[in-house]
């Protein structure tokens, strides 16, 4: 095909105030760009056995061949390398005429909380982290990073939050909802001791695979199914969290869901409250209905932004989670991303607009 | 209506395009099996360049289990978000009413559609007229 273009105009001009992007994904250029930053054994050992994730059909994956690497289709550097990998297009494609103030990364690569041998997963959350920092945080300002963890180790996950949280540039820590059981399960409180302590929110993505099939009922049949099935893990995070008195033993902990959609909240949250006041006996250790804790603790990035075929209807739904509870994000450079000036299909006054695209990550990344 | 001047038809070849900014808007004229059609190169659902976009066929079914591929090089997919648009109409195939029933009036528009619409008229793409004399490819706009 061939392709004449002018730069990109006039697009972003709503968003001129400045965004902050919570949810953008690099990707190493090639498959041994993480090598400096892994020890020569594990060098060896990706070369020899590779991955090992939590997933049948190893060499299959859930991506759609439509979009190869889920990306946009004019995302592919010119200079070459995979989507997400370039800074320099990067910063001309996406953070410079979307007027990205912050962006917050999340690799994705390697799927580190479904590698099962735990100490190849080790050397490859403490790779990404540094590999984060040398590659991308030095180099641009703007970039953010996200704390990369062995969430089925959590002693190692506290050892990786204390070695890089001093940096300051890491700003959440980073886990995958369809983990090895509920992510409210004591087994990893560590983290979330660690995570309180430094004030570092948990930055939850859908990624992840956990060794269970993306819905209750198996593996669905098509690429449609698969991509809604990433907000299953969602419920089970939040009733799981919430349950287990995760709140009520971390207090100011903060958990952002990012890019498992928000939608679906107030209604689950609604049952959530009805069965509560019927058997909290159950749960003696809440304090509050879980509708309180959710209001409380948990933040939602909005892409892919829910668009109901009456856009106003959504208003409602935000003004249940509260605005303050909303954090734009692209998902650059993934196919189904969103451009903050087209993402909404109701209208926004300038101040909602501002505040969701920009003052609420403010707030709860202390930028 | 004015006519502007596109290129020769000898380097848009059948399956390329070529995007100009025309009147202050960007159009991508396609080479569809030796038609050329003309969209605005901006995608009414988010504002992707269409010109980015992949060209497919239409999978038809009339029950689940059985498909067919029709109109191959026909369709433009959206390079984010896949909306599906019929190159010759620039109607949109992702709305289900509108995928079989051609609800929608195949139309030339002039106005551009207002970025923030994703109602009935969001989902057609803009289209142009396009001449060719000559092995010279113009755009009418
Ligand atoms: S921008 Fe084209 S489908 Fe969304």
């Amino acid at each position: 095909m061939s392709v004449i273009e002018s730069p990109r105009t006039g697009a972003a001009t709503k968003a001129d105030v400045g965004i902050i992007d919570c949810d953008v994904h690099p990707l190493p250029q090639h498959s041994k760009s993480l090598y400096p930053y892994l020890a020569r054994r594990w060098q060896d050992h990706s070369e020899q056995f590779g991955t090992h994730l939590r997933q049948p059909f190893i060499n299959t994956t859930q991506y759609p061949r439509t979009a190869p690497l889920i990306c946009r289709r004019d995302a592919w550097p010119p200079a070459g390398g995979p989507p997400g990998s370039d800074l320099a297009f990067m910063q001309q494609q996406h953070l410079d005429p979307f007027h990205v103030l912050k962006a917050i990364l999340i690799p994705l690569f390697g799927n580190v909380a479904s590698e099962r041998n735990q100490d190849f997963a080790r050397a490859l959350a403490t790779a990404h982290n540094d590999w984060q920092v040398a590659e991308w945080l030095d180099r641009d300002e703007r970039l953010r990073a996200s704390l990369v963890v062995t969430q089925d180790d959590p002693v190692a996950a506290v050892k990786e939050i204390e070695r890089c949280a001093r940096d300051g540039r890491f700003v959440q820590i980073m886990l995958a909802p369809r983990s090895s059981e509920p992510l409210g399960r004591q087994r990893y409180w560590p983290i979330y001791e660690a995570a309180q302590a430094h004030g570092l929110p948990l930055g939850i993505h859908s990624y992840g695979i956990g060794g269970h099939a993306s819905t209750g009922g198996g593996w669905p049949s098509f690429y449609m199914e698969e991509h809604y099935a990433t907000t299953m893990g969602g419920p089970a995070v939040m009733s799981s969290m919430v349950m287990e008195g995760v709140f009520e033993k971390f207090p100011a902990l903060k958990v952002v869901l990012v890019e498992i959609g928000f939608a679906w909240v107030p209604s689950f949250v609604w049952r959530l409250d009805r069965l509560w006041e019927r058997m909290k006996g159950e749960v003696p250790h809440l304090t509050y209905a879980p509708s309180d804790y959710v209001r409380k603790h948990f933040w939602y990035t909005t892409q892919p932004m829910e668009e109901p075929a009456r856009p106003e209807q959504l208003r409602r739904c935000f003004d249940w989670l509260g605005w303050d509870r909303l954090l734009f994000s692209t998902d650059y450079p993934h196919w189904d991303q969103d451009d903050p000036s087209y993402a909404f299909k109701m209208k926004l006054s300038p101040a909602e607009r501002k505040q969701i695209c920009r003052g609420n990550a403010e707030n709860l990344y202390r930028f | 209506m004015p006519k502007e001047r596109v290129g020769l038809v000898s380097e848009i070849p059948p399956g390329s395009n070529k995007v100009v900014t025309l009147r202050g808007r960007e159009i991508a004229v396609f080479n569809v099996g030796g038609d050329f059609y003309a969209l605005l190169n901006r995608c009414p659902h988010e504002g992707a360049k269409l010109s980015r976009g992949i060209i497919v066929g239409l999978p038809e079914s009339e029950v689940p289990g059985c498909y067919r591929l029709s109109r191959p090089g026909e369709i433009l997919r959206c390079p984010w978000h896949g909306w599906e648009f019929d190159l010759r109409t620039g109607k949109s195939h992702c709305d289900p009413q509108g995928l079989f029933t051609r609800q929608y009036k195949t139309s030339i528009e002039r106005e551009a559609p207002s970025p923030d619409t994703c109602g009935d008229g969001g989902l057609t793409a803009e289209t142009f007229s396009v001449i060719v004399e000559e092995a010279v490819v113009f755009v009418e706009v």
